[in-house]
Formats: structure tokens, C-alpha cells, sequence
């Protein structure tokens, strides 16, 4: 494994390290801190309060406590829910692959039309095509993802009747068609932000190799113009895309998580906010990790994509 | 909003300087200064023209459709006129977004200011930071702390910021960094000037229009946030009214009263839009290269 792995991946563990301090904190700003699912009880006296805080330790030196707490972590002992007493892991676990597809799919759309008009707007510069994709894509980065979708579930849901209002499937019909059909809406509602954001990048990547020598090399040599753009462009400016892909993470995720609010989609997004509605802390805590983690993990592998595919990092 | 156009250190005939004539050519921003003068215009003088206080509570004309006698864009499920709540609104909405702006930006100066010109280990363990608060979806982060603290219009500000420095905080250490070095800033020391004036008054300055052009786009973001975080109630509280909390409950009322969210929502998009239409001009009139957009 080169050197310039090896030292991305000790930089996520520093970043890991970092995360969790944040993590730490934010559990000890709650009011009351972790105690705080004691407190709501209405038969705990102080001295009950003192008496647990002494059990669970929140009397120690807060290094100590953080140690404790982040070693927990570690084994995968991330508490337990206030709701139904599950272990958090489990319960973020059953709402993971609801998020993911969600992500999933919009990221599949949104890349295959967002590199499409991103290709076209660079080799077009300055058409029509190019401007009109340059301000929509700004107009769409502008639109609240929330409130795109009540427009979608008020014309396509309400008025034309076409799809589902929200939730995952009709209960009674786990067909595979039946989940399709309620994932259209809130996956292209959560498309048109980084079908956005993805034409603007790949736009710049493409402008970047475009005028490079080796495309005018390509062109030289007597290649049809659709080759040199299919094979010697597109595949050098999908490069930095990966990389790219990796740091809008928080992004699409946060995205997925603003969806699912409002198609009472099952993920995590929807789990957060159930859990701040019960004040679920360690459900919120852990789902705060966790997602962090999700995003540092995509980060590096995103990295590792690159060098396994660009020969230059492997030289390098 | 002219001032936020003003790139150049020199205090002097500002106006004729090539980044506010660059500007003035772009079209898409000269829209977005005019939209938001506008908005902005209408939001500070028009609950003191319009017929219907924000709060003035009209049983018999819930749910008014738009142009119903004087409530202009019909009214709410209190019979609230909605043109006067859009208005008041507006205030605190823009209020809220410019105030994270400069809270941010000033944090994001800092942080990169000190880890740019500390460098070392100091600097490293800042950056470090920064990156770990990039790690965490803004969206959740803002939401837990919404919901731990106590949500005022000033709370949520701070929130946003908190969440939103990161950005400036990278802008200004890269450019720090490459600065420190630099023969003006060695002058400066043997001229005995103190460490914070050669950082805020000789260093700083030169990454001004990068940080312009983020903060430009801050704006936008954390209008953006806001709104959501108040639409799903745990941002500014009603009977204050935000155009995030005007749109909480539009989504019961969907089929019966569609205006309740066509209205704050497409404001919302036109304020947005405004804001990252002048951050691109602003990116072009500065010249500041982008990776990305």
C-alpha cells in the first residue's frame, strides 16, 4: 500500500478522534446531561440522581468519562434506546438500508443526467443549452429540498394522483414494484439538488482536460470526435468526480435526511427526527456519530477509489 | 447591498475600480441585488402599509384563498393574513440568515488566522477541527442542537454559524499559510508592528474576495436552514413568524389550502436565489477561482 494511503487513512483516525470529542460534548451540553432520562421521572429525588450519577460514573474527572465513553463506542456499545431499550446500533441498523437506497438511487440518477448536461454544457460553452443549465442549476440549489417536495406530493400525489404521497410501501405489498413506485417521488426530489451540483462540477472537470494536449493529440491522430470525448475526456474528467463524490457526502446524506422528513420515508433521517420528538438522546447521539463516521468512511474510500484507478497516485 | 460589492482595500474611488465594473456587467447579479433591495424594501415598509396585522386572528376568514378582498395572498388556517406574516417574517428570516453570515465568517477568520499564521501544531490541530465539523451532516448537527437549546431567533443564528465557519476557516489558512513568508510581512515585524495587526490588516485583507464570495453563499445556506429547521418546529418559535414556520403545517393542509406553502416557499427560492446569483457575480467580479461551481 503506498505512503499517501497509509497516511490518509491515519488522518481519519485523527478525524475520528476529533469527531467523537465533538460527540462528547454535545452529550454533555444536553440539559442534564446523560442523566437526563432520570431526571424526567417524576419520583427521582436528588439524592436518587446523585446516587445513579455515582453508578454510571458522572462523578469522575470528564477525560475519564470520555474515555470510558469512546472505548464503549469502540466495542459497539452505543447505549441503549430511551423508546424501546434496543441497542442504538440496532435500531440506527433497521433504518440504514431505507436511507441508503434512497441515496443510492437519486445519486445513480442524478449522476447519470448530471454528467450528461455537465459534458454537454462544457463542450457547448457558452450556447443556450450552457446558460440555461447554469442559472437552472442555481435556481435549483436555491430551492428548500423540503418544500420541492410538497410541490411534487401536491401535483403528482394530490392532483394528478400518479404516485404515493410517502411512506415506503403499502401496507400488505412488499412487491419489489410497489417499493419502485413509492421511491420515485422523494428520489428525484432529492435528485434535483445534486443533479445540480453534480452538472457544475462535471462541467469544470471537463473544461479542465478539454483544451490538454492529449485531447488535441487524440484529435490529431484522426479519432471521431465522439471517441475523443468518450474515451480520452470524459474518463480523465470523471477522475476528480470521485474524490468529489466523496466530499459532498455530508451533502447527499444531509439531502436524504430532508427527503425522508417529508415522505415519511424510513430511514435515518426520519428516525432522527422521531428521536428528537422523544428526546431520544442516545438514539440522536448516535445517529450524530454515526453519520460523521459514514461520512469520514466514504471520504477514504473515496481516496482509495482514485489511487486504484489513477495510475499517476500508484506511481506517486 | 452596494457595500457588499466593494472588494478593494483602497477607501478612494472604489466605484471605479475593475471588480465593481466586472460586477455591474453581470447581469445575473445585478437581478439578485435587485431582488433582494427589493424584498428587503418590502419586508422593513410593508407591514406598515398593509391592511392586516400579523397577528390579528379572523375566524370567519380561515383559509382564504389569495386576492380574497385585502388579504392579497389569502390567509391561514387562523384566519391570519399571510401577506403581512410574509412580510414580518422576511424580517426575522433575513435578519437571521445575514447575522450567521457575519457571526461565521468573523469565526472562520479567526480559526484560519490563528492556524494559518501559528502553523505548527496549533495550526494542524485547528484544521483538524474544521475537518471533523465538516465530517457531520449540518442538518443534524443544527437540528440536535436546536432541540437541546433554548430556540430563539438568536439561538438558531448562533446554531447556524457554529455550523457554517468551516469554509472561511480554509479559505484564509491556505491563504495565511502562503502569505506568512512573504517580504511585506517580514517588513512588518522589523517595523515592530504587532502579531494581530500584520494578521487582520496586512495578511487578511488579501483574502478578502474569497471570503466575500463565501459568505455570499452563507447567506443563501443558512436562509436555507432555517427554514427547514423552522419547519419542522425546532427553529423560531411562532407566533413569531419565520418563512420556515409559515411553512410548518402546509403540508397538512396540501390539498385544501395550497397557497399556505406555494407563498413562503417560493419566497424563500427568490431570496435564495437572489444570494447565489450575487455570490457568482461576486466570484467573477473577484476573480476568485473555483474548484467547483
Amino acid at each position: 500500500m503506498p505512503a499517501f494511503l497509509l497516511s490518509r487513512l491515519w488522518q481519519s483516525l485523527v478525524l475520528l478522534v476529533i469527531v467523537s470529542i465533538i460527540g462528547f460534548t454535545v452529550l454533555n451540553l444536553i440539559p442534564g446531561g446523560p442523566l437526563a432520562q432520570f431526571a424526567l421521572d417524576p419520583g427521582m429525588t436528588q439524592e436518587d440522581l446523585d446516587r445513579i450519577a455515582r453508578q454510571m460514573g458522572l462523578d469522575r474527572p470528564l477525560p475519564v468519562q470520555y474515555l470510558d465513553w469512546a472505548g464503549k463506542l469502540l466495542t459497539g456499545d452505543w447505549g441503549n434506546s430511551f423508546r424501546d431499550g434496543a441497542p442504538v446500533l440496532q435500531v440506527i441498523g433497521r433504518h440504514l438500508w431505507a436511507t441508503f437506497l434512497l441515496m443510492g438511487s437519486s445519486t445513480a440518477l442524478s449522476i447519470a443526467i448530471g454528467t450528461w448536461i455537465g459534458i454537454r454544457g462544457a463542450t457547448h460553452r457558452y450556447s443556450v443549452f450552457d446558460y440555461t443549465a447554469t442559472v437552472g442549476a442555481m435556481i435549483a440549489l436555491s430551492i428548500p429540498t423540503f418544500w420541492f417536495g410538497l410541490v411534487g406530493i401536491y401535483i403528482f400525489s394530490l392532483e394528478l394522483g400518479w404516485l404515493p404521497a410517502g411512506n415506503m410501501y403499502t401496507i400488505g405489498d412488499g412487491s419489489a414494484l410497489n417499493y419502485l413506485h413509492h421511491l420515485i417521488l422523494p428520489s428525484v426530489v432529492l435528485s434535483l439538488v445534486n443533479v445540480a451540483i453534480w452538472s457544475r462540477y462535471m462541467r469544470s472537470a471537463t473544461l479542465d482536460v478539454i483544451n490538454q494536449d492529449f485531447v488535441k493529440t487524440a484529435r490529431a491522430k484522426g479519432l471521431t470526435e465522439r471517441r475523443v470525448l468518450m474515451k480520452h475526456v470524459v474518463g480523465n474528467a470523471l477522475l476528480p468526480m470521485i474524490t468529489l463524490a466523496g466530499m459532498q457526502l455530508p451533502g447527499i446524506l444531509g439531502g436524504a435526511l430532508v427527503t425522508e422528513t417529508v415522505f415519511t420515508w424510513p430511514g435515518m433521517g426520519r428516525l432522527f427526527l422521531d428521536s428528537l420528538g422523544y428526546s431520544d438522546y442516545p438514539v440522536i447521539m448516535g445517529l450524530l456519530m454515526f453519520s460523521a463516521i459514514l461520512v469520514i468512511l466514504g471520504n477514504l474510500l473515496a481516496d482509495i477509489v482514485v489511487a486504484l484507478v489513477d495510475p499517476r497516485i500508484r506511481l506517486g | 447591498m452596494t457595500t457588499a460589492a466593494v472588494p478593494s482595500a483602497k477607501p478612494y474611488r472604489w466605484w471605479h475600480s475593475r471588480a465593481v465594473r466586472r460586477f455591474c456587467r453581470h447581469k445575473l447579479a445585478l437581478t439578485g441585488v435587485a431582488m433582494i433591495t427589493l424584498l428587503t424594501l418590502a419586508c422593513i415598509v410593508g407591514p406598515y402599509v398593509l391592511p392586516y396585522d400579523m397577528l390579528y386572528i379572523d375566524l370567519r376568514a380561515r383559509f382564504s384563498p389569495p386576492m380574497t378582498g385585502d388579504h392579497y395572498l389569502g390567509t391561514d388556517p387562523l384566519g391570519r393574513d399571510i401577506a403581512a406574516r410574509l412580510l414580518n417574517a422576511g424580517r426575522i428570516s433575513l435578519l437571521v440568515g445575514f447575522s450567521a453570515m457575519v457571526l461565521s465568517t468573523l469565526m472562520g477568520a479567526l480559526v484560519g488566522v490563528i492556524a494559518g499564521y501559528r502553523g505548527g501544531l496549533v495550526g494542524a490541530a485547528l484544521m483538524r477541527f474544521t475537518d471533523a465539523f465538516l465530517a457531520f451532516p449540518s442538518i443534524f448537527l443544527v437540528l440536535a442542537l436546536a432541540a437541546l437549546l433554548k430556540p430563539t431567533p438568536e439561538m438558531i443564528t448562533i446554531i447556524i454559524a457554529l455550523t457554517h465557519w468551516m469554509e472561511v476557516a480554509r479559505i484564509v489558512e491556505a491563504e495565511v499559510r502562503s502569505l506568512r513568508e512573504r517580504e511585506f510581512v517580514q517588513a512588518g515585524r522589523m517595523l515592530g508592528l504587532s502579531t494581530s495587526h500584520i494578521m487582520f490588516r496586512e495578511v487578511l485583507p488579501n483574502a478578502m474576495g474569497p471570503i466575500i464570495v463565501a459568505a455570499s453563499l452563507t447567506v443563501a445556506r443558512a436562509i436555507l436552514l432555517e427554514a427547514y429547521v423552522s419547519f419542522l418546529g425546532y427553529g423560531i418559535q411562532p407566533p413569531l413568524p419565520s418563512w420556515g414556520n409559515m411553512l410548518n403545517g402546509a403540508q397538512q393542509y396540501l390539498a385544501q389550502a395550497p397557497w399556505l406553502a406555494i407563498v413562503p416557499g417560493v419566497t424563500i427560492t427568490i431570496a435564495v436565489t437572489s444570494f447565489n446569483f450575487i455570490g457568482d457575480g461576486l466570484r467573477d467580479a473577484l476573480d476568485v477561482r473555483s474548484d467547483h461551481m
